[in-house]
Protein backbone atom coordinates (compact mmCIF):
# COMPACT_ATOMS: atom_id res chain seq x y z
CA UNK A 1 0.00 0.00 0.00
CA UNK A 2 2.71 2.01 0.29
CA UNK A 3 4.10 2.57 -2.89
CA UNK A 4 0.24 3.91 -3.85
CA UNK A 5 0.17 6.85 -6.04
CA UNK A 6 3.88 7.35 -6.67
CA UNK A 7 4.19 6.92 -10.19
CA UNK A 8 1.17 8.65 -10.78
CA UNK A 9 1.97 11.87 -8.66
CA UNK A 10 5.91 11.68 -10.46
CA UNK A 11 4.79 12.07 -13.85
CA UNK A 12 2.67 15.26 -13.07
CA UNK A 13 5.06 17.11 -10.61
CA UNK A 14 6.28 19.18 -13.39
CA UNK A 15 2.43 20.61 -14.10
CA UNK A 16 1.40 20.40 -10.68
CA UNK A 17 4.49 22.19 -8.37
CA UNK A 18 5.07 25.04 -11.09
CA UNK A 19 1.07 24.89 -13.25
CA UNK A 20 2.94 23.90 -15.95
CA UNK A 21 1.03 23.46 -19.52
CA UNK A 22 1.22 24.46 -23.01
CA UNK A 23 0.80 26.73 -25.34
CA UNK A 24 -0.08 26.21 -28.78
CA UNK A 25 2.20 29.00 -30.58
CA UNK A 26 -0.01 28.96 -33.97
CA UNK A 27 -3.36 29.88 -32.22
CA UNK A 28 -2.20 31.35 -29.29
CA UNK A 29 -4.54 29.51 -27.10
CA UNK A 30 -2.81 28.22 -23.71
CA UNK A 31 -3.94 24.65 -22.22
CA UNK A 32 -3.47 23.53 -18.56
CA UNK A 33 -2.68 20.95 -18.19
CA UNK A 34 -0.73 20.26 -20.85
CA UNK A 35 -2.69 18.61 -24.59
CA UNK A 36 -0.77 16.63 -26.40
CA UNK A 37 -2.93 18.23 -29.70
CA UNK A 38 -4.33 21.65 -30.29
CA UNK A 39 -8.04 20.68 -30.78
CA UNK A 40 -8.36 23.88 -32.78
CA UNK A 41 -5.20 23.81 -35.29
CA UNK A 42 -4.56 20.02 -34.78
CA UNK A 43 -2.24 18.95 -37.39
CA UNK A 44 -1.20 23.06 -38.22
CA UNK A 45 -1.06 23.49 -34.41
CA UNK A 46 2.38 23.81 -33.04
CA UNK A 47 2.75 23.47 -28.61
CA UNK A 48 5.50 24.16 -26.80
CA UNK A 49 5.73 24.16 -22.61
CA UNK A 50 4.18 27.10 -20.87
CA UNK A 51 4.63 27.90 -17.34
CA UNK A 52 1.85 29.83 -16.16
CA UNK A 53 2.43 33.12 -14.47
CA UNK A 54 -0.09 31.68 -11.43
CA UNK A 55 -2.42 34.89 -11.17
CA UNK A 56 -5.89 34.68 -11.79
CA UNK A 57 -9.30 35.45 -10.82
CA UNK A 58 -12.35 33.30 -9.30
CA UNK A 59 -14.72 32.35 -11.98
CA UNK A 60 -17.02 30.03 -10.02
CA UNK A 61 -16.78 28.16 -6.43
CA UNK A 62 -18.13 25.89 -4.16
CA UNK A 63 -17.70 25.69 -0.22
CA UNK A 64 -16.99 21.75 0.71
CA UNK A 65 -18.99 20.68 4.10
CA UNK A 66 -18.80 16.90 2.96
CA UNK A 67 -15.47 16.47 2.49
CA UNK A 68 -13.46 12.78 1.97
CA UNK A 69 -11.48 11.58 5.51
CA UNK A 70 -8.14 13.04 4.22
CA UNK A 71 -9.69 16.43 4.20
CA UNK A 72 -11.90 16.44 7.10
CA UNK A 73 -9.34 18.86 9.07
CA UNK A 74 -9.78 21.50 6.48
CA UNK A 75 -13.45 21.38 6.28
CA UNK A 76 -15.64 23.89 5.29
CA UNK A 77 -13.31 24.47 2.04
CA UNK A 78 -13.32 26.21 -0.87
CA UNK A 79 -12.71 24.47 -4.80
CA UNK A 80 -13.04 26.97 -7.12
CA UNK A 81 -12.35 27.28 -11.03
CA UNK A 82 -9.83 29.92 -11.64
CA UNK A 83 -9.21 31.14 -15.04
CA UNK A 84 -5.88 32.17 -15.18
CA UNK A 85 -4.52 35.15 -16.79
CA UNK A 86 -3.07 33.48 -20.01
CA UNK A 87 -6.99 32.28 -20.41
CA UNK A 88 -7.48 28.76 -19.17
CA UNK A 89 -9.27 27.60 -16.43
CA UNK A 90 -8.18 25.32 -13.85
CA UNK A 91 -9.93 23.09 -10.90
CA UNK A 92 -8.12 23.99 -7.16
CA UNK A 93 -8.66 24.83 -3.83
CA UNK A 94 -8.64 28.80 -2.54
CA UNK A 95 -7.03 28.68 0.96
CA UNK A 96 -5.91 31.61 3.18
CA UNK A 97 -9.14 32.80 3.18
CA UNK A 98 -12.48 31.99 5.00
CA UNK A 99 -15.18 30.84 3.22
CA UNK A 100 -17.53 33.54 3.63
CA UNK A 101 -15.32 36.12 1.96
CA UNK A 102 -14.96 33.99 -1.22
CA UNK A 103 -16.18 36.05 -4.48
CA UNK A 104 -16.66 35.33 -8.28
CA UNK A 105 -13.97 37.91 -9.67
CA UNK A 106 -11.68 37.65 -6.59
CA UNK A 107 -8.33 38.02 -7.52
CA UNK A 108 -5.95 35.23 -6.63
CA UNK A 109 -2.25 33.31 -6.99
CA UNK A 110 -1.00 30.10 -6.88
CA UNK A 111 0.79 28.77 -3.65
CA UNK A 112 2.42 25.53 -3.21
CA UNK A 113 0.44 23.23 -0.56
CA UNK A 114 0.22 20.01 0.27
CA UNK A 115 -2.20 18.22 -1.74
CA UNK A 116 -2.64 14.58 -0.33
CA UNK A 117 -0.68 12.27 2.13
CA UNK A 118 -1.17 8.53 1.33
CA UNK A 119 -1.34 7.24 5.08
CA UNK A 120 0.95 7.85 7.43
CA UNK A 121 4.21 6.09 6.03
CA UNK A 122 3.07 7.09 2.32
CA UNK A 123 4.29 9.61 -0.19
CA UNK A 124 2.98 13.50 0.55
CA UNK A 125 1.76 14.85 -3.22
CA UNK A 126 2.55 18.57 -3.17
CA UNK A 127 0.86 20.88 -5.88
CA UNK A 128 -0.51 24.66 -6.17
CA UNK A 129 -3.80 25.79 -4.31
CA UNK A 130 -4.77 29.32 -4.58
CA UNK A 131 -4.82 31.94 -2.22
CA UNK A 132 -6.45 35.61 -2.35
CA UNK A 133 -3.48 38.37 -3.81
CA UNK A 134 -2.03 39.83 -0.53
CA UNK A 135 -2.59 43.51 -0.45
CA UNK A 136 0.85 44.26 -0.25
CA UNK A 137 3.74 46.14 -2.92
CA UNK A 138 4.90 43.09 -5.43
CA UNK A 139 2.24 39.95 -4.72
CA UNK A 140 0.20 40.90 -7.71
CA UNK A 141 3.27 40.59 -10.61
CA UNK B 1 33.18 39.57 -1.68
CA UNK B 2 30.13 36.75 -0.81
CA UNK B 3 26.92 37.64 0.28
CA UNK B 4 23.22 38.22 0.14
CA UNK B 5 21.85 38.53 -3.24
CA UNK B 6 18.07 37.78 -2.46
CA UNK B 7 15.93 36.81 0.73
CA UNK B 8 12.56 35.81 1.07
CA UNK B 9 10.01 34.75 4.10
CA UNK B 10 6.99 33.08 4.53
CA UNK B 11 4.79 32.91 7.66
CA UNK B 12 1.41 31.08 8.07
CA UNK B 13 -1.53 33.13 8.36
CA UNK B 14 -2.92 31.13 11.39
CA UNK B 15 -1.93 32.60 15.47
CA UNK B 16 -3.07 31.45 18.69
CA UNK B 17 -2.94 34.04 21.21
CA UNK B 18 -0.34 32.45 24.61
CA UNK B 19 -3.06 33.63 27.01
CA UNK B 20 -5.98 31.72 25.15
CA UNK B 21 -2.91 28.55 25.27
CA UNK B 22 -2.71 29.11 29.23
CA UNK B 23 -6.14 29.54 29.68
CA UNK B 24 -6.24 26.03 28.74
CA UNK B 25 -3.71 24.20 30.57
CA UNK B 26 -5.32 26.65 34.05
CA UNK B 27 -2.14 28.48 33.89
CA UNK B 28 -2.00 32.28 34.92
CA UNK B 29 -3.04 33.69 31.25
CA UNK B 30 -2.49 37.28 31.57
CA UNK B 31 0.54 36.48 33.18
CA UNK B 32 2.26 34.06 30.57
CA UNK B 33 2.94 36.25 27.75
CA UNK B 34 4.19 39.35 29.83
CA UNK B 35 6.29 36.48 30.84
CA UNK B 36 7.75 34.86 28.18
CA UNK B 37 7.72 38.06 26.20
CA UNK B 38 5.54 36.40 23.22
CA UNK B 39 2.11 36.98 23.05
CA UNK B 40 0.86 35.05 20.36
CA UNK B 41 2.50 32.35 17.58
CA UNK B 42 1.82 31.52 14.36
CA UNK B 43 0.60 28.31 13.39
CA UNK B 44 0.49 26.13 9.57
CA UNK B 45 -2.88 25.72 8.39
CA UNK B 46 -3.39 21.71 7.84
CA UNK B 47 -2.07 21.76 4.49
CA UNK B 48 1.30 23.57 4.80
CA UNK B 49 4.37 21.87 6.29
CA UNK B 50 8.27 22.41 5.80
CA UNK B 51 8.46 22.09 2.26
CA UNK B 52 5.42 24.13 1.57
CA UNK B 53 7.07 27.06 3.60
CA UNK B 54 10.41 26.68 2.20
CA UNK B 55 9.14 26.71 -1.53
CA UNK B 56 7.40 29.91 -0.68
CA UNK B 57 9.81 31.55 1.33
CA UNK B 58 12.51 30.57 -1.72
CA UNK B 59 10.52 31.71 -4.47
CA UNK B 60 9.65 35.08 -2.92
CA UNK B 61 13.74 35.45 -2.40
CA UNK B 62 14.12 34.53 -6.35
CA UNK B 63 12.04 36.86 -7.05
CA UNK B 64 13.23 39.85 -5.10
CA UNK B 65 16.97 38.85 -5.89
CA UNK B 66 15.42 38.25 -9.86
CA UNK B 67 18.22 35.25 -10.41
CA UNK B 68 17.31 32.81 -13.28
CA UNK B 69 17.15 29.58 -10.29
CA UNK B 70 19.13 27.21 -13.02
CA UNK B 71 22.29 29.51 -11.71
CA UNK B 72 21.34 27.96 -7.95
CA UNK B 73 24.06 25.18 -7.65
CA UNK B 74 22.85 24.30 -4.16
CA UNK B 75 19.70 23.73 -2.24
CA UNK B 76 19.89 23.31 1.57
CA UNK B 77 17.22 23.15 4.03
CA UNK B 78 17.63 23.39 7.97
CA UNK B 79 14.79 22.19 10.03
CA UNK B 80 13.73 20.22 12.85
CA UNK B 81 10.51 19.05 10.93
CA UNK B 82 10.83 17.72 8.08
CA UNK B 83 8.12 16.17 6.54
CA UNK B 84 9.88 12.79 5.69
CA UNK B 85 12.39 11.23 8.14
CA UNK B 86 14.35 9.90 4.85
CA UNK B 87 13.68 12.36 1.76
CA UNK B 88 15.00 15.16 1.39
CA UNK B 89 13.03 18.31 1.63
CA UNK B 90 15.26 20.13 -0.80
CA UNK B 91 14.67 17.99 -3.65
CA UNK B 92 10.96 19.23 -3.31
CA UNK B 93 11.86 23.14 -3.19
CA UNK B 94 14.48 22.70 -5.98
CA UNK B 95 11.67 21.52 -8.71
CA UNK B 96 9.00 23.64 -7.28
CA UNK B 97 11.47 26.43 -7.63
CA UNK B 98 12.80 26.26 -11.29
CA UNK B 99 16.20 24.56 -10.68
CA UNK B 100 18.01 22.91 -12.95
CA UNK B 101 18.71 19.02 -11.91
CA UNK B 102 22.51 20.13 -12.28
CA UNK B 103 22.85 21.12 -8.79
CA UNK B 104 23.35 19.37 -4.98
CA UNK B 105 21.17 19.14 -2.39
CA UNK B 106 20.62 17.99 1.47
CA UNK B 107 18.76 19.03 4.69
CA UNK B 108 20.46 20.18 7.70
CA UNK B 109 19.78 19.73 11.23
CA UNK B 110 20.80 21.19 14.49
CA UNK B 111 17.89 22.06 15.90
CA UNK B 112 17.21 26.14 15.50
CA UNK B 113 20.67 27.13 14.00
CA UNK B 114 20.31 24.52 10.90
CA UNK B 115 19.49 26.97 8.30
CA UNK B 116 22.33 29.17 9.32
CA UNK B 117 24.90 26.21 9.03
CA UNK B 118 23.33 26.41 5.54
CA UNK B 119 24.33 29.83 4.66
CA UNK B 120 27.77 29.03 6.55
CA UNK B 121 28.25 25.96 3.62
CA UNK B 122 26.61 28.14 0.79
CA UNK B 123 28.98 30.87 1.39
CA UNK B 124 32.07 28.31 1.58
CA UNK B 125 30.59 27.07 -2.12
CA UNK B 126 30.36 30.24 -3.75
CA UNK B 127 33.78 31.35 -2.51
CA UNK B 128 35.58 28.63 -3.86
CA UNK B 129 33.50 28.73 -7.04
CA UNK B 130 31.77 25.20 -6.72
CA UNK B 131 28.52 27.16 -6.97
CA UNK B 132 27.78 30.09 -8.69
CA UNK B 133 24.41 30.41 -5.95
CA UNK B 134 23.34 28.34 -3.14
CA UNK B 135 19.96 28.55 -1.17
CA UNK B 136 19.93 28.37 2.33
CA UNK B 137 16.32 27.58 3.76
CA UNK B 138 15.57 27.69 7.39
CA UNK B 139 12.05 26.71 8.06
CA UNK B 140 10.21 24.70 10.96
CA UNK B 141 6.65 23.85 11.86
CA UNK B 142 7.45 23.37 15.53
CA UNK B 143 5.46 21.63 17.88
CA UNK B 144 5.61 22.19 21.76
CA UNK B 145 3.80 18.72 23.95
CA UNK B 146 0.09 20.35 24.74
CA UNK B 147 0.69 21.42 28.12
CA UNK B 148 4.39 21.88 28.23
CA UNK B 149 6.09 25.35 28.59
CA UNK B 150 7.35 24.99 24.80
CA UNK B 151 3.61 25.09 23.40
CA UNK B 152 3.97 28.75 24.00
CA UNK B 153 6.64 29.53 21.81
CA UNK B 154 6.67 26.56 19.06
CA UNK B 155 5.84 28.13 15.96
CA UNK B 156 5.90 27.83 11.89
CA UNK B 157 7.81 30.29 9.72
CA UNK B 158 10.41 30.31 7.06
CA UNK B 159 13.60 31.98 5.51
CA UNK B 160 15.33 31.62 2.37
CA UNK B 161 18.89 33.18 1.76
CA UNK B 162 20.42 33.52 -2.01
CA UNK B 163 23.81 33.37 -1.43
CA UNK B 164 26.69 33.85 -4.18
CA UNK B 165 29.72 36.58 -4.82
CA UNK B 166 27.62 38.51 -7.68
CA UNK B 167 24.96 41.53 -6.97
CA UNK B 168 24.80 41.08 -3.73
CA UNK B 169 22.62 42.83 -1.28
CA UNK B 170 24.37 42.41 1.98
CA UNK B 171 28.02 41.37 1.96
CA UNK B 172 28.75 38.87 4.67
CA UNK B 173 32.29 39.54 5.82
CA UNK B 174 32.64 36.77 8.07
CA UNK B 175 31.31 33.96 10.48
CA UNK B 176 32.24 31.98 13.65
CA UNK B 177 30.51 29.65 15.53
CA UNK B 178 30.69 27.79 18.80
CA UNK B 179 29.99 24.26 19.12
CA UNK B 180 29.51 21.76 22.50
CA UNK B 181 27.92 18.64 23.60
CA UNK B 182 25.49 20.61 25.52
CA UNK B 183 21.88 18.11 25.94
CA UNK B 184 19.62 21.47 26.26
CA UNK B 185 17.16 19.86 24.35
CA UNK B 186 16.26 16.81 22.28
CA UNK B 187 13.95 14.63 19.90
CA UNK B 188 14.72 11.01 19.99
CA UNK B 189 13.70 9.06 16.43
CA UNK B 190 9.88 8.24 16.51
CA UNK B 191 8.92 10.81 19.11
CA UNK B 192 6.17 13.21 17.92
CA UNK B 193 7.05 15.72 20.81
CA UNK B 194 10.78 17.35 21.91
CA UNK B 195 11.73 16.99 25.53
CA UNK B 196 14.12 19.83 27.63
CA UNK B 197 16.05 20.37 30.17
CA UNK B 198 13.85 23.71 31.49
CA UNK B 199 16.02 25.83 33.24
CA UNK B 200 19.25 24.10 31.97
CA UNK B 201 18.24 25.61 28.69
CA UNK B 202 19.64 28.98 29.58
CA UNK B 203 23.25 29.69 30.74
CA UNK B 204 24.96 26.46 30.36
CA UNK B 205 22.99 26.54 26.84
CA UNK B 206 21.54 29.59 25.17
CA UNK B 207 23.45 32.21 26.85
CA UNK B 208 27.15 30.55 26.45
CA UNK B 209 26.77 29.47 23.46
CA UNK B 210 25.45 33.00 21.44
CA UNK B 211 27.59 35.20 24.12
CA UNK B 212 30.65 33.13 22.90
CA UNK B 213 29.65 33.28 19.28
CA UNK B 214 29.33 36.46 19.17
CA UNK B 215 32.65 37.39 21.04
CA UNK B 216 34.47 34.71 18.56
CA UNK B 217 33.32 36.92 16.07
CA UNK B 218 34.11 40.39 17.07
CA UNK B 219 37.72 38.92 17.96
CA UNK B 220 37.77 36.90 14.32
CA UNK B 221 36.60 40.34 12.79
CA UNK B 222 38.27 43.19 15.51
CA UNK B 223 34.78 44.61 15.66
CA UNK B 224 32.97 45.27 19.21
CA UNK B 225 29.36 46.28 19.91
CA UNK B 226 29.49 49.82 19.06
CA UNK B 227 30.62 48.43 15.64
CA UNK B 228 27.08 47.32 14.57
CA UNK B 229 23.98 49.27 14.00
CA UNK B 230 21.48 46.49 14.60
CA UNK B 231 21.61 43.12 16.12
CA UNK B 232 20.20 39.72 16.04
CA UNK B 233 19.70 36.56 18.40
CA UNK B 234 18.00 33.72 17.76
CA UNK B 235 14.95 34.17 19.57
CA UNK B 236 13.38 31.18 21.79
CA UNK B 237 11.26 33.43 23.18
CA UNK B 238 11.24 37.02 23.86
CA UNK B 239 13.38 37.60 26.70
CA UNK B 240 16.27 35.91 26.03
CA UNK B 241 17.68 37.85 23.10
CA UNK B 242 16.76 40.72 25.71
CA UNK B 243 19.06 38.96 28.70
CA UNK B 244 21.61 38.32 25.87
CA UNK B 245 21.61 42.18 25.03
CA UNK B 246 21.98 43.08 28.27
CA UNK B 247 24.58 40.85 28.89
CA UNK B 248 26.67 41.65 26.11
CA UNK B 249 25.47 45.52 26.79
CA UNK B 250 24.07 45.39 23.48
CA UNK B 251 21.95 48.81 23.25
CA UNK B 252 17.95 47.29 23.62
CA UNK B 253 17.28 50.11 20.23
CA UNK B 254 19.86 47.90 18.19
CA UNK B 255 17.82 44.73 19.08
CA UNK B 256 14.34 46.07 19.33
CA UNK B 257 13.89 45.77 15.23
CA UNK B 258 14.60 41.89 15.36
CA UNK B 259 12.19 40.76 17.93
CA UNK B 260 9.92 39.24 15.72
CA UNK B 261 9.27 36.52 18.40
CA UNK B 262 6.77 38.86 20.59
CA UNK B 263 4.26 38.51 17.64
CA UNK B 264 4.83 34.79 15.74
CA UNK B 265 6.82 33.12 18.15
CA UNK B 266 10.00 30.96 18.11
CA UNK B 267 9.69 29.63 14.25
CA UNK B 268 13.20 27.34 14.94
CA UNK B 269 15.30 27.32 11.71
CA UNK B 270 14.22 30.29 10.90
CA UNK B 271 13.61 32.56 13.84
CA UNK B 272 17.21 34.17 13.28
CA UNK B 273 16.94 34.28 9.44
CA UNK B 274 13.12 35.71 9.41
CA UNK B 275 14.45 38.29 12.49
CA UNK B 276 17.78 39.09 9.81
CA UNK B 277 15.29 39.91 7.40
CA UNK B 278 12.86 41.90 9.18
CA UNK B 279 16.19 44.23 9.61
CA UNK B 280 17.17 43.90 5.97
CA UNK B 281 13.28 45.10 5.30
CA UNK B 282 14.50 48.75 6.59
CA UNK B 283 17.76 48.81 6.99
CA UNK B 284 19.82 51.78 5.18
CA UNK B 285 22.97 51.01 2.81
CA UNK B 286 25.60 50.64 5.20
CA UNK B 287 24.55 49.66 8.17
CA UNK B 288 26.48 46.47 9.97
CA UNK B 289 24.30 43.67 11.43
CA UNK B 290 25.26 41.43 13.73
CA UNK B 291 23.42 37.91 13.78
CA UNK B 292 23.90 35.13 16.10
CA UNK B 293 22.40 31.82 15.38
CA UNK B 294 21.70 29.29 18.17
CA UNK B 295 20.98 25.85 17.82
CA UNK B 296 19.94 23.08 21.03
CA UNK B 297 23.02 20.35 21.45
CA UNK B 298 24.25 22.71 21.03
CA UNK B 299 26.09 25.56 18.99
CA UNK B 300 25.91 28.85 17.71
CA UNK B 301 26.75 30.47 14.37
CA UNK B 302 27.34 33.96 14.38
CA UNK B 303 27.97 35.97 11.32
CA UNK B 304 29.04 40.18 10.73
CA UNK B 305 26.79 41.64 7.85
CA UNK B 306 27.11 45.02 5.93
CA UNK B 307 24.18 46.03 4.37
CA UNK B 308 25.09 47.18 0.32
CA UNK B 309 23.73 49.94 -1.73
CA UNK B 310 21.75 47.98 -3.94
CA UNK B 311 19.17 46.46 -1.42
CA UNK B 312 17.53 49.70 -2.10
CA UNK B 313 16.03 48.55 -5.60
CA UNK B 314 15.05 45.10 -4.52
CA UNK B 315 12.78 46.52 -2.08
CA UNK B 316 8.84 46.37 -2.74
CA UNK B 317 9.17 42.95 -4.86
CA UNK B 318 7.81 40.96 -2.40
CA UNK B 319 5.71 40.47 0.90
CA UNK B 320 7.76 41.81 3.62
CA UNK B 321 8.56 40.51 7.39
CA UNK B 322 5.63 43.24 8.77
CA UNK B 323 3.58 42.10 5.70
CA UNK B 324 3.18 38.42 6.97
CA UNK B 325 3.14 39.33 10.66
CA UNK B 326 0.39 41.68 9.68
CA UNK B 327 -1.36 39.30 7.85
CA UNK B 328 -3.17 36.91 10.72
CA UNK B 329 -6.50 34.86 11.51
CA UNK B 330 -7.11 33.61 15.08
CA UNK B 331 -7.69 30.28 15.74
CA UNK B 332 -9.31 29.09 19.26
CA UNK B 333 -6.96 26.14 20.82
CA UNK B 334 -9.52 23.46 19.33
CA UNK B 335 -8.88 24.63 16.14
CA UNK B 336 -5.23 24.93 16.58
CA UNK B 337 -5.15 21.23 18.25
CA UNK B 338 -6.88 19.95 14.61
CA UNK B 339 -4.69 21.56 12.65
CA UNK B 340 -1.39 20.47 14.68
CA UNK B 341 -2.81 17.13 14.62
CA UNK B 342 -2.95 17.19 18.29
CA UNK B 343 -6.08 15.44 17.79
CA UNK B 344 -5.87 11.45 16.52
CA UNK B 345 -8.48 11.40 14.08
Amino acid sequence: MAEHGVAQIWRRIKSIYNIQGNKCETCETHFFPPRPVCPTCRRKGKLVDYQFKGLGSIYSFAVVRQAPDDFKRQMPYVIAQVELDEGTRLTTQIVNVDPENVEIGMRVRACFRKIKEFGQSGVIMYGYKFEPTMKVTGHEV
Amino acid sequence: MVGIVGYGVYVPRYRIKTSDIAEVWGEDSARIGKGLGVFEKSVPGPDEDVATISVEAARNAIKRSEIDPTDIGAVYVGSESHPYAVKPTGTIVAEAIGCSHDMTCADFEFACKAGTAAIQTCMGLATSKMVKLGLAIGADTAQGRPGDALEYSAAAGGAAFIIGMKDVIATIEDTASFTTDTPDFWRREGEDFPSHGARFTGEPAYFRHVGEGAKLLFKKTKTNVDDYDYFVFHMPNGKFPIAMGAQLKVPPEKLEDSLVVRQIGNTYSASAMIGLARVLDIAKSGSKICMVAYGSGAGSDAFSITVEDAIEERRGEVPTVDDYIERKTYVNYATYAKYRRKIKG
